[in-house]
Order: C-alpha cells, then structure tokens, then sequence
C-alpha cells in the first residue's frame, strides 16, 4: 500500500513537471510578451516614464533571458533576480496586467471557482442519482420517457443561453439581480455572516446552469449502467433470498454502477473549471474562468501559468482520489490482478 | 397419503414479446413430495427455469403468471399458502423467498456480487428472516460455510467471490440458500458451469444436506446422467408441457414418451459402439455434405502436427498494492502428436492449462520452451519460426472453435459478413466467388441460405455453434482447433454438433484437436485422449484402452466422477470423498511427482502412455 502511493506521488510529480514546461512554453510560443507589447505601445504614445518602469519590470523578472531559464526560474529550480523565488518556494509571480502579485489577483476567486464547482458536483449527484434509479427501475415507463425528453433538453441547451434566459426573468419576475456571486455592497468587505447568507442564495441559479447539462449526461449515463447491472444474475439472487426490491436495489446493482462515476472525479473537476468559462462571464462570477481567458489573451504569462498550473494539479490530485476511492470500494481491484 | 410439500396445478406463464406474445409454461401439473428430490429435465427453452422463477414470484417483467396454482404445505407453517395467489412484493412472499424456499443459480460467479463478501452475503439471509444480530448471523455463518466444506470458515467469511474456485462458489451458494433451513431448495442446474469431479463432490453435498434437514429438492437440468445419480422423481417438459413423469426407476427403465426416449439416445454413453452415431432429437440435414470432398493438396507423411516440450510459465501478482509476484506453471513439458485425418481429445478440468496449450499452438501466445511442429506435406516446420508468406499459410491451416458461441460472433455483423471475413482477410476470391462459397459452407454445415442477411442474436445456441464451425471451415483448413465446443450447448443441440464435427471430419479430412472437461464427449469424438493435470500431460492413449484400462490415478478420479445416465452404475460419492488426485503431491507412488519434478512417460502397452515420477521411471529401466 505504501509503496503503491509512494510510487504514485512520484509519477504525479513527474506529471506535473511535464505539464508545468508544456503551459509555460505554450503560453510563450506567440511572439514577444505582455510587457514588449506594452514597451512598443508606450514608445509609440512616447511616455518614457512608463517605458522606464516596464523595462525595471523586464530586467526584474528576467524577461530578457532565453526561455528555458525564464520556464527554469518561474518554477523555482533556478535562481532567478531574486534568488530562488518560484512555484515550488509559493511565490505565484506578478500580474503585468493587473500590476499586483498574482496571489491577490487569483485569491479569493481561487476559493470561489472551488466552492461553485464543488456545489455544481454535489447539485449534479443529489439531483441525478434518484431520477436514474426512478427510470431504470421503470424503464419505458411514463416517469422514464419524460426524465428522458427533460435530459434531452438539459444536454441541447447551450448553458450561456439559459444563464441569460434566467438574468433576464428573475429581473423582472423577482426583482433578483443575480450577477455576481454577493451582492455589490460586500465586494472587498471581510467575510460576515451576511455577505456568507448573499453568497449562498446567490449560488443557486450559477449551480443550476452550471449543472444541467452535466446532470442530464448523468441520468443518462447512470441509467444505461443501472439497466446492465439490473440485467446481471446476483440481482436475482438478493431476490431470491428475500431482500425487498429497493433494498436489494441499492446494494447490489446500485453499488456496482457506482464505479465508472468514481473513476471519473479526476476528470471532472477540470472540466467543470473550463466548462463553466462562459456561464462566469455572462454571470459576471468572480470565478477563476474569466481572469485566465484574460490572461490567456493579454498574454499575462505568469497569470495564465498559474491558473493552468492549479488546474493541472487539481486533475492530477483528482485521479489518484478516485484511483484509491475505486480501490477502497472494489475490492476486485484492491485484491484482484491474479485474474 | 401425506400432502405434497409443493404442488403446482395447471400452471400456465405467459411471456409478452415484441414478437407477439408466447406461452412458456402451459398448464404444468405436478408435486414435490416431502423430502424428495424432483429433477424436472428439458433442453433450453423448455419452461424448466421460467417454472422455478414462478414457484419464486422472480419472474423477469415481460412474463407473467396467468393461471393455476402453486400450493405450498410448509411443515412448520399453518395454513397451506397459494404462491400464485399472494403479491410477487406482499411481505408473506417476501418471508417466503429465501426463508422457506431458497434457490441456487448456474453461474456461481455472476451470482454472487464481487463487491461483497461471502460472509456478508451469506449472513445477510439470515438477518433478513431470522431477526438476529450481527454476531450472531456471523457465527452462524461460520457453522454453515464449515458444514458445506468450506477449509477455513473464520477466513472465507471476508473472502470475495472471485478469490474462490467454482467449486467453492457453488459451495457458498448452497450456504446462502441453506443458511436459513429452508423446506425446499430449488436449484438450477447447479452444476452445468462445473468440471466433473467438482459436480460430483456438489452433488454429494446436496443429497447429504438434504438427508440431514429433510428438505426436499427441486433439480433442474439438463443433464440425464446428473439425474440418474440423485433424483427421485423425475419430470420431462418439452415446450412448457409435462411430456412423461415418475419415479427414477420408471424414467429410467421404461422411457414411454418419444421425446424421452429421443432425449436418452441423444447422450453420449461409454458403452457406443465403435461405429455408433448419436441420434439428435432434431437431425440436420446437409444436401452437400455427402458429395464434398477434401481438396487436392498434399497430405504429409508423418503426424500433421506434433508439440514438442511446450512449457509455459505465468507470473501472477498477487496484489494490486503489494510488489509480490508467484510464478506458476501453466504447462510442463506438453508433448502431443495428432495424426492427419484423426482427433486428439484433450481432457482435464478448468485450469489445468489445456486452453493454453492450444493458444500456443494457435501460435497465439508464446511458449517458455518447446516447439510445434507442422507439416502441410512439405515436409515438418516449427510453427514459431513462420513469418511472412509462410505464416500466412499456417494460419489458413489451423481454424479455431469457439466454447461460446454467444460471445464468439460479432453481434454487428450479418452471417454473410461473418462467413466471408476470413475470406477477405486472406484476400481470397471474387465477391462472386467468396457468395457462392458462403453458401456452400451454409449447406455443409445444416443452416438455411436464407440466413445470410440475419443477424447472430436471430440464431439458436446450436445454430450459433455450427455458425461458427462454418467460419472457421471457410479457409479450407487442415486442422481444427475445438475448445470445449459443445460444453454450452444443450444434449440434444451437443448431438447434433459433435455429429457434424465427425461428417465434417470424414468429408474434408479433417485433424481436430478437441478440448473438453467432458470425458463421454470425448470418448465419442476422440481417436486418440490426452489426459491433462496441472500442466502435465498424466496419461495418454487410444481411446478404447484408456477407457478399459485407466491406470494414472487422476485418470481414474476422472472417469468415476463421470455420472452415467444408467441407474445401474450410480456415482460412488464415498470414493469420490476420498480420491480426487487433482494436485501431483496427492498421487500413490510411482506417480507421485515432487515440486520442481516433471516426472517421466513411460509406455506401458502400445500408444499408451502414463506419467511416473522420475525416480521410478530410472528404475524401471
């Protein structure tokens, strides 16, 4: 077991630095860089005392060295201007753009991006789990056919569009301003019970966007895995030893058609953090998403990295959760690989 | 006279199909006495399976229970209790299923959920009708996996269903359904999926445990020399319908009914004559077959195909999370020789490595040492040193068979696709020419041509087989690969294949090469057996004094465990308890082989080979 995840926790970290070179020297591969841009803007414009403080900001960050030493530098193994002040020692870098560390660039958004995603996951399982059993368990049924035609939709409808359908009527109906995660006032106050309670209500229609589309793939999934499992003799045989049907249910073919959805955690949380781009911008969330299609477009490099980088580890923490979860639930995989 | 404990009247069971709708079981009628044992015998499709989930109220959703009666006289309830009457969901069915009337299913593996414990699932029974506690149900499952021979109960209530053997499995579901002592324990042909010393061994455990609690049973099979062993009573259905019922003695001795009688000769039997065929209750006709011919290629001068000290090793790891691996030996030092023309019976039980040893001849997996050697009539090659255009040949010659016929055609694919794949591959013929060979090998083989356009789901299991049989035969090939071909198959489908498999044979100048755990089957098939034990090859001969003459001591397990569709030569389980020689170490000197030993072949009368450990081999000589 040890040396499983021993092994483990080194194949992550040779992933991640593979990954880690591969966003930095893509994030370069575009011609010159946010601050040459900049430079070449300023002179045109003739404004020599800015000129000045981004040429400071070149030397100090080395953005005149070849690139490997910049890649080498940023993520920590090399002594840059500074000495050792890179990804690995927690410095983030600096943001050209927004002209403050990338720390409180990314900040609070970083927890917020986490908090709407991980609200997005449990939305998506609390309201798909119950509605797949429903229409596995009756199949062809009336219930089953409109979970159907209701998932159908779900998946057919861009969410940008519904996040915009939404704003427009709980306007008008409600009165709800729901951009944002909080309302106006509490933009950059401390955290209090009330800017927490606005945060909360304001979380709902973000969730529901965010999650439809991902809840109907997964009725639709869950049932298709549920009908084979449903199909499979040891279901019969909790049958015949007198176990009432839900019970039965649940723990047999239930547990078993868990596993494809356990092994897909590591993907899922990236993917909710790139999916959820456009919702974010048209909801005007303080999410992750947006700053980095910023980033990505300003060519704000060690910005952009950043957010890569977190996402990257989040996949990488993500699969090896559901690697040990699977192992901890099957035990076919934890004893098993004699057969 | 004393009540049946279990009596079903006029029982009829309706299935709703797409197709329209279908009676599976139509107007059944029959008792099961206290105490005894009731086979209820049929080929698939007879409605035996579709009266067991009736008596249960597990019937699948098309189907449904349209009349009669199921009354059951439970000895330690009140009233006698109507099934048929009662909800399929109302608790006294609930009480009822798994309490007083427990069920055992086929496939020991897909009926026991991998991601539980044996422990778990078994105790889980008891918790259900018996309202005790977690303790309690885990002491009282430690008492039954021990009295069903269980050799470490303590352990095997944490084990998982796939760390067990088959036989285990069947052992630990006949735990599940006893746990609770029911009064009548409906089992499903519950050793079709086992090798026939383990059959014997869950057979004998069976009738013991019924001796002990006085439950009667009800035994649905397919197998005639399974019921001869351990019924009582015996019940043939044929198309849902009750066809003959009676005593043992009755059935056995003075079959009345034509489809019983037809069911019996359809069995392969020790005692055939050297020319006599079985007779499928169904015969398939072939306009064909009788004027085919082999084609006109040279025929070799010495064996077509000879293994030479095939020895293959597997290394297992033993877990997911630790690093530790075992080796073992999968084939030791395998030598065989299949004369042109003729058939090489392979026999032994599941893992005993004969799958393996015909992958490597297949040339689909490599062996550790040895050789096979071909010989096409230009003279002996070593298959493994074939490449290119030499290779391609090869595989033209050898055609593999599959077990399953279900799994072994591709679903997606239409007859006509899946007969001229091959052909295709091999980039034989015109579109023109490969249709008309697809018909004939249709013809040759009793299928309709009308079938080319169907798919494989369209097709019977024996249909499916003989499909198969057709694929592989379309490359016109010398030697055919057979691994357990007819094991899935019902007796009366199994006569018709292993029949083809003979015409096939003497029209085409076939070699085969047959697998199998069943030793009447071969007999029947085989020129020459080979018997097989833990990768080693214990005794070979022509079948007439293998079978006369046994003399390794696995050989003679083998053959006794074998049960006879002739109630005069009962199965002697008291033997069975004692002898299996499954495992080398178990075997009486001179056999006994050390570890790490092979031991030598020696002849002991001309073509018969047996195994000695080596020493004594040295000293003999």
């Amino acid at each position: 077991m040890i040396r499983f995840l021993l092994r483990r926790l080194v194949t992550m970290c040779v992933t991640l630095l593979i990954i880690s070179a591969l966003v930095f020297f893509i994030i370069k591969l575009p011609p010159g860089d946010f601050l040459t841009n900049q430079i070449a803007e300023l002179r045109a414009q003739g404004e020599s005392a800015s000129i000045a403080k981004a040429e400071f900001l070149i030397q100090q960050y080395g953005l005149d060295e070849p690139a490997w030493q910049q890649y080498l530098v940023w993520i920590g193994v090399m002594p840059g201007p500074n000495g050792f002040s890179g990804l690995l020692q927690g410095d983030w870098g600096w943001s050209f753009e927004f002209d403050r560390p990338v720390a409180e660039v990314v900040g609070d958004a970083l927890w917020l991006t986490l908090l709407v995603n991980l609200a997005v996951v449990i939305f998506i399982h609390v309201v798909s789990i119950p509605i797949a059993i429903y229409s596995a368990t009756r199949q062809y049924s009336v219930g089953d056919y409109i979970a159907t035609f209701i998932g159908y939709i779900g998946l057919a409808t861009p969410s940008f569009l519904l996040a915009l359908i939404l704003l427009y009527y709980m306007n008008r109906w409600f009165g709800v301003s729901i951009g944002g995660l909080y309302d106006a006032q509490y933009a950059g106050e401390p955290w209090t019970w009330d800017k927490t309670k606005s945060l909360l209500s304001h979380l709902i229609v973000p969730t529901l966007v965010i999650g439809l589309s991902g809840t109907a793939a997964m009725i639709r999934r869950m049932r298709a895995n549920l009908l084979d499992e449903l199909g499979k003799q040891y279901y019969v045989t909790a049958k015949a030893k007198g176990l009432p049907p839900g019970k039965a249910l649940l723990k047999y073919p239930f547990r078993m058609s868990l596993n494809p959805f356990i092994a897909d955690i590591g993907n899922l949380l990236p993917h909710l953090i790139s999916g959820s781009v456009l919702v974010s911008l048209v909801l005007s969330l303080p999410t992750v998403g947006p700053i980095l299609l910023g980033a990505l477009k300003s060519q704000d490099q060690f910005l952009a990295g950043f957010i890569l980088m977190f996402v990257a580890v989040l996949t990488v923490i993500g699969m090896m959760v559901s690697d040990l979860l699977l192992a901890l639930l099957d035990p076919r995989i934890r004893l098993g690989g004699s057969r | 006279m004393e009540k049946p404990l279990l009596s079903i009247r006029q029982l009829t069971v309706d299935f709703k199909a797409d197709s329209g709708d279908f009676r599976a079981v139509d107007g059944l009628s029959f008792d099961i006495p206290k105490g005894k044992t009731v086979a209820l015998v049929g080929e698939s499709g007879s409605g035996k399976s579709v009266t067991a989930q009736a008596i249960l109220q597990i019937l699948p959703k098309k189907a449904h229970l349209s009349g009669g009666s199921i009354v059951f006289n439970d000895p330690a309830g009140t009233a006698p209790l109507d099934i048929a009457e009662i909800g399929a969901e109302s608790d006294a069915m609930h009480a009822l299923r798994g309490g007083r009337i427990a069920m055992i299913f086929q496939e020991p593996m897909t009926s026991l959920s991998p991601l539980h414990t044996i422990g778990d699932q078994i105790g889980e029974a008891l918790v259900i009708h018996a309202r005790v506690g977690r303790a309690e149900a885990g002491k009282r499952t430690m008492e039954v996996l021990a009295r069903v021979g269980f050799p470490d109960p303590r352990r095997a209530l944490r084990t998982y269903p796939f760390e067990l053997s088959g036989g285990l499995r069947q052992r630990a579901m006949i735990a599940m359904a006893l746990i609770t002592r029911p009064a009548l324990l409906i089992a499903d042909e519950p050793t079709t999926a086992l090798d026939v010393t383990t059959q014997a061994q869950i057979l004998d455990l069976i009738k013991e445990l019924q001796a002990e609690t006085g439950m009667s049973v009800l035994l649905i099979t397919h197998d005639l020399g399974v019921v001869a062993n351990v019924a009582d009573e015996v019940v043939v259905m044929y198309r849902g319908r009750v066809m003959e019922a009676g005593s043992r003695e009755d059935i056995f001795r003075n079959p009345q009914h034509p489809y019983l009688q037809a069911l019996m000769r359809a069995v392969p039997r020790f005692d055939m004559g050297e020319d006599e065929r079985l007779r499928p209750i169904r015969e398939v006709k072939s306009a064909t077959l009788a004027r085919v011919h082999a084609p006109e290629r040279p025929e070799p001068k010495g064996p077509i195909l000879k293994a030479e000290g095939l020895t293959k090793c597997f290394t297992l790891r033993s877990g997911w999370f630790s690093g530790k691996t075992r080796t073992i030996h999968a084939v030791n030092d395998v030598n065989l020789t299949l004369p042109a023309g003729r058939t090489l019976g392979l026999v032994g039980e599941s893992g005993c490595g004969k799958t393996t040893v015909s992958k490597m001849i297949m040339r689909a997996m490599q062996p550790d040492a040895g050789q096979v050697i071909f010989d096409d009539g230009t003279g002996p090659r070593n298959v493994f040193e074939l490449d290119g255009d030499a290779l391609t040949a090869y595989r033209r010659s050898v055609q593999f068979i599959f077990q399953d016929p279900f799994s072994s055609l591709n679903p997606r694919m239409t007859v006509y696709e899946i007969l001229t794949e091959p052909l295709r591959i091999h980039n034989i013929g015109t579109p023109d020419q490969r249709y008309e060979r697809v018909k004939q090998l249709l013809d040759m083989v009793g299928l309709d041509q009308r079938s080319l356009r169907r798919y494989p789901h369209s097709f019977s299991g024996g249909q499916r087989q003989r499909l198969g049989i057709a694929r592989a035969l379309a490359l016109e090939p010398r030697v055919l690969l057979c691994d357990e071909p007819v094991s899935a198959l019902d007796v009366s489908v199994q006569a018709q294949v292993l029949n083809l498999l003979k015409d096939l044979q003497s029209a085409l100048g076939l070699s085969y090469i047959f697998v199998s755990h069943n030793l009447a089957v071969v007999d029947y098939i085989a020129d020459t057996i080979a018997v097989m034990c833990r990768g080693y090859i214990v005794e070979e001969a022509p079948k007439t004094s293998l079978f006369r003459n046994p003399v390794h001591p696995y050989t003679q397990a083998l053959l006794a465990a074998v049960p006879d569709p002739d109630i005069d030569h009962p199965l002697d389980f008291d033997k069975l308890r004692t002898d299996r020689f499954s495992h080398p170490s178990e075997w009486p000197e001179p056999f006994r082989l050390v570890e790490g030993e092979a031991g030598l072949m020696k002849e002991i009368e001309p073509g018969h080979r047996v195994r000695l450990g080596s020493h004594r081999a040295l000293e003999a000589a």
